[in-house]
């Protein structure tokens, strides 16, 4: 798989979250994903930079387009912070769980709305979340 | 920040939303408009998302807790022009808005805030035609 035109976006604030959505945006539209997969991704860009934002006290996304093997375009976006970690992953990824204020569709919907989903986290050490969705 | 305008047509709220929500936007909105509904009377509100691109667990909570707030204020919220890709995202996320009336666009919407004896304005509008 090979990346390009990599976009970083720092994740401090609510504006971020937005810069993020039209970034995962621009680069849904550039490897030509169906208008129902752009606004998955999108979406599911939107729930993560959140979870970034509040969860992990903020961060970073790197959004890229990428390539794989047989040539396939897709989109793919990693989000990193380096904020308290999640001490039980699999009840994060639960629907309906939630440690804050939220609806608790976050990390389990976003997982839905992409092909490839991979969580590493570490407590007191940090989260990276990332996320791929292939053109059709 | 940016504010959502709340346009007042009648005794109906419209809230055609043109910008690209951000939290803080999501939560000020709500406010505004419980606070107009208290001080117009308003019956019904109409919240436009035909220019909506993405709607997020955040977005989508704040439909139903408008329809919610208003319920309880006495005024009945339509959501109008939902695009065919955000539905299907939606649902596949996992919220069904299973307390938020919808319709197609602002005309049905207003149709039904009107079929609802809810709104004199939506029977006047209707009635111009």
């Amino acid at each position: 798989m090979t990346a390009s035109g990599d976009t970083e976006i720092p994740i401090e604030t609510g504006d971020d979250v937005v810069r993020v959505r039209q970034a995962a945006r621009a680069a849904a539209g550039a490897a030509r994903l169906s208008l129902v997969d752009q606004t998955k991704v999108v979406t599911a860009a939107s729930e993560l930079a959140r979870n970034t934002l509040v969860y992990g006290g903020g961060g970073v996304a790197r959004v890229s387009q990428v390539t794989d093997e047989r040539g396939k375009a897709g989109v793919r976006i990693v989000f990193h912070d380096d904020g308290p970690g999640i001490p039980d992953v699999d009840l994060a990824l639960t629907d309906g769980w939630t440690s804050g204020q939220g609806l608790g569709l976050g990390l389990a919907g976003a997982r839905r709305l992409v092909d490839a989903f991979e969580l590493e986290t570490s407590v007191g050490v940090g989260t990276t979340v990332t996320v791929t969705k292939w053109r059709r | 920040m940016d504010r959502v305008p709340i346009l007042k047509i009648g005794d109906i709220l419209l809230v055609s939303i043109q910008i690209d929500l951000q939290d803080q936007s999501v939560l000020a909105l709500q406010e505004d408009l419980a606070e107009r509904i208290v001080t117009t009377g308003a019956r019904g509100v109409i919240i436009d998302i035909t220019a909506v691109e993405i709607v997020d667990s955040f977005i989508g909570r704040m439909f139903a807790t408008i329809a919610s707030m208003s319920r309880l204020l006495d005024a009945e919220t339509v959501v109008v022009g939902m695009r065919p890709a955000v539905a299907i995202t939606l649902v596949e996320l996992g919220l069904s808005l299973g307390g938020v009336r919808t319709a197609l666009d602002l005309e049905k919407g207003l149709v039904l805030l009107n079929s609802r004896g809810v709104s004199r304005t939506a029977k006047a509008l209707r009635d111009l035609r």
